[in-house]
């Protein structure tokens, strides 16, 4: 293989806990994509973009990793139409910078801007707008996408549905997407209008979503986990609209589609594990729900304060030490509240310690059969790996979500039981026919297919 | 795969008629693990065991595999590898007695051979393996005994010290390679291999230290020690003066 620099070495997950080696290959174009899917061995080839995903979904022990990011950049802007088309290795954080001053904004953010446009469509990516915008996948108009014969395809929701929706969620397993053709928000201003409200406990605040998110276009609320009793569930709701320029004033109002994020400080490569406690954890959420206003309406707040409050923070994943930690990600479908409510005291009386949850409204779901987000609550929380009885605790969790018609998110999963896997996605088969057509030797694996099975063919 | 928490979903067990290996895979299958494979000598003498995992939810598979036929290693441990193995147990070892030692020259160089060639031989295969597939763990039953070798059994406990130290220096190379060794130390355990010996303070169970080993995977220690306290025991017993260690009792 030309142009192509092919290194063994360890990877791992975002949360850092369960690392297995490759060979990591730096591409020279989309030519290489081809030749590298073709000269994948006996462990096959993934495609993989910033390592954002907590668990093993952008791993493959002892097989290949196309590391897409190191693709040349390209991003292409045609502003009549509000579209853009990007390499699939350039990143929401490369998109914001060079559109939000332009006067567009993406269609759909996670929590961190450091995911790729590849990276987007394999998990399906929500952000705090999901009840009024859906996902990622909902805002892409085409994508490139390379399969295991080495074939190339231009991959449109009205040509091969099929395709689309199996690739949209499908955790890279149906080919290598290299490029993609995504509807942009044209904003005003690079500020957000920010309405911030606390809540006493659980209920009080899935009382108060359900208002806020019929105004506002995003939403989320932090939970604290770790507070019981009357006040278990208290949490700070935040949720916004793109300002308008009249909102803006001074240096603000002079240049209003300023973007500038900057990274404060990276966490230091060896931080000691056991810092993170429940007692550090129960002191740190104390000052954090006594520091946010009761309620505070029309705050203006940058987007990066209000969409990637830790993208701050480089590498803050160390903050959990060298045992890593695994993100928890679950839904539980609308009229299954007492189940979340069973789900939340339990948490909070293990004394998993856990900064913050994250509760949002899911709106409501796209045709992926493998697509995350369903009409539902969804609750997101990190512990650190090492604690003990964790997959125990977490098991249990794990069947009160399937028996509740809920699943997790498998960008984030890390450990769930494979048995749940179909109960939680009933559209699996399907996929797992669709994934078959396009890959029916089982080209394309990652760590996660080897522990949950995804896929018809698992190699070896 | 091994999960984010460290339990795997597959194991292979060399030498597993070991009360301990099979006390390990025992909590391993109640957990994820749900693909075992068995390889001993004597594989008849594994068939209640297998059957007792089977009915608790696992696919296992036994494999004939004798630790002193080094030149068969390579076969037998690539069968095991056909797909992949998230932990090895590497559990053979001949106890043997010094007295009978004494006399029998021939006896001490069959345990050496079995305890150390036979390890040194399975180790390195299945790093290789490990190595291949960019992850999995070697569990290395060890034994204190290897720790500072006793007179009343120093054939036993220079076979344990060069496995002991053949385990850490394997683990050193692996580092960056997605696989590692995780070194178990013992002390004396209840099992039949000792039934009927006196036995000396803080000896334990095979549970004891079949929840050490899940801990240490879990961890990702490289060396755990049943019971725990005595880490701290033998830092003092490995300084202790030679004529005071030799009348140590036991």
């Amino acid at each position: 293989m030309s142009g192509e620099r092919v290194t063994r070495r360890l990877v791992t997950g975002w949360g850092s806990a369960a690392a297995t080696s490759a060979d990591v290959v730096r591409l020279a174009d989309a030519v290489s994509v081809e030749a590298a899917v073709l000269d994948a061995g006996h462990r096959g080839v993934l495609a993989r973009g910033l390592g954002r995903s907590y668990g093993d979904a952008a791993q493959n022990a002892g097989g290949m990793l196309l590391d897409m990011p190191s693709m040349p950049p390209s991003i292409m802007l045609d502003a009549a139409h509000a579209q853009v088309t990007a390499g699939a290795g350039i990143s929401l954080d490369q998109l914001m910078r060079t559109l939000v001053p332009l006067g567009f904004f993406v269609p759909v953010t996670p929590g961190t801007r450091q995911v790729t446009v590849g990276g987007a469509i394999a998990a399906d990516i929500h952000g705090k707008n999901h009840h009024a915008d859906g996902t990622w996948g909902q805002h892409v108009c085409r994508f490139g996408l390379t399969l295991a014969d080495g074939s190339h395809r231009d991959v449109t929701l009205r040509d091969d549905p099929e395709t689309f929706w199996a690739t949209t969620g499908g955790m890279g397993l149906t080919g290598v997407v290299t490029d993609a053709t995504v509807d942009l928000v044209p904003v005003e201003t690079s500020r957000m209008l920010v309405h911030t409200e606390r809540a006493a406990n659980l209920d009080d605040l899935m009382a108060l979503m359900e208002q806020t998110d019929a105004t506002y276009r995003y939403s989320v609320a932090w939970v604290d986990l770790v507070a019981t009793g009357r006040t278990m569930g208290r949490s700070v709701l935040t949720a916004g609209d793109h300002a308008p320029p009249a909102a803006l004033t001074g240096k603000a109002a002079a240049d209003p589609l300023a973007f500038s994020p900057g990274e404060l400080l990276t966490a230091p490569p060896v931080f000691p594990s056991g810092l993170l406690n429940k007692h550090t954890v129960r002191a740190f959420n104390e000052v954090w729900f006594r520091k946010a206003p009761k309620r505070r309406l029309d705050q203006v707040q940058s987007i990066g304060a209000f969409f990637h409050p830790l993208d701050g923070v480089g590498m803050w994943s160390r903050l959990y030490g060298p045992r890593g930690f695994l993100q928890y990600q679950f839904v539980i479908p609308f009229g299954a509240e007492e189940t979340l409510r069973k789900i939340v005291e339990r948490l909070a009386g293990s004394g998993a310690a856990s900064f913050l949850a994250v509760l949002k409204r899911f709106g409501a779901s796209n045709p992926g059969p493998l697509s995350f987000p369903m009409p539902g609550w969804t609750l997101t929380l990190d512990i650190p790996a090492g604690l003990s009885g964790l997959n125990e605790l977490l098991d249990i969790t794990d069947r009160d979500v399937a028996d509740a018609g809920g699943r997790l998110y498998l960008a984030k999963d890390s450990r769930l039981d494979p048995s749940l896997l179909a109960r939680m996605y009933p559209r699996l088969e399907e996929w797992r026919e669709t994934q078959a057509r396009l890959d029916p030797t089982g080209r394309f694996q990652s760590d996660l297919n080897r522990r949950l099975g995804l896929t018809k063919k698992v190699l070896p | 795969m091994n999960d984010a928490v460290g339990d795997p979903q597959s194991v292979l067990v060399l030498g597993a008629t070991s009360e301990i290996a099979q006390t390990i895979v025992r909590s391993l299958v109640a957990r994820r693990t749900r693909r075992v494979v068995l390889a001993a000598r004597r594989t008849d003498a594994l068939e209640g065991f297998r059957s007792e995992m089977a009915t608790a939810g696992a696919t296992v598979e036994t494999l004939a595999f004798d630790a002193d036929d080094t030149a068969s290693h390579d076969a037998v441990i690539a069968t095991a590898f056909a797909r992949d193995i998230d932990v090895v147990i590497m559990a053979f070892a001949v106890l043997g007695d010094q007295a009978t030692f004494d006399n029998d020259a021939a006896a001490a160089v069959a345990a050496v051979h079995t305890n150390m060639v036979g390890s040194v031989s399975a180790g390195l295969i299945v790093a290789k393996h490990l190595r291949e597939q960019g992850h999995g763990t070697l569990v290395v039953l060890s034994s204190v005994a290897g720790e500072r070798v006793r007179k009343a059994n120093f054939v036993y406990g220079a076979t344990k010290a060069g496995l002991d130290a053949f385990a850490q220096g394997l683990n050193d190379s692996l580092v960056g390679s997605g696989a590692r060794v995780l070194v178990v130390r013992p002390g004396f355990v209840h099992t039949r291999m000792t039934a009927g010996m006196k036995p000396p303070p803080f000896s334990t169970g095979p549970q004891a230290v079949a929840d050490a080993t899940i801990r240490g995977l879990r961890t990702h220690a490289h060396t755990v020690w049943s019971p725990p306290q005595l880490r701290y025991v033998f830092s003092v017993m490995r300084h202790l003066p030679r004529p005071v260690w030799r009348r140590m009792p036991g």
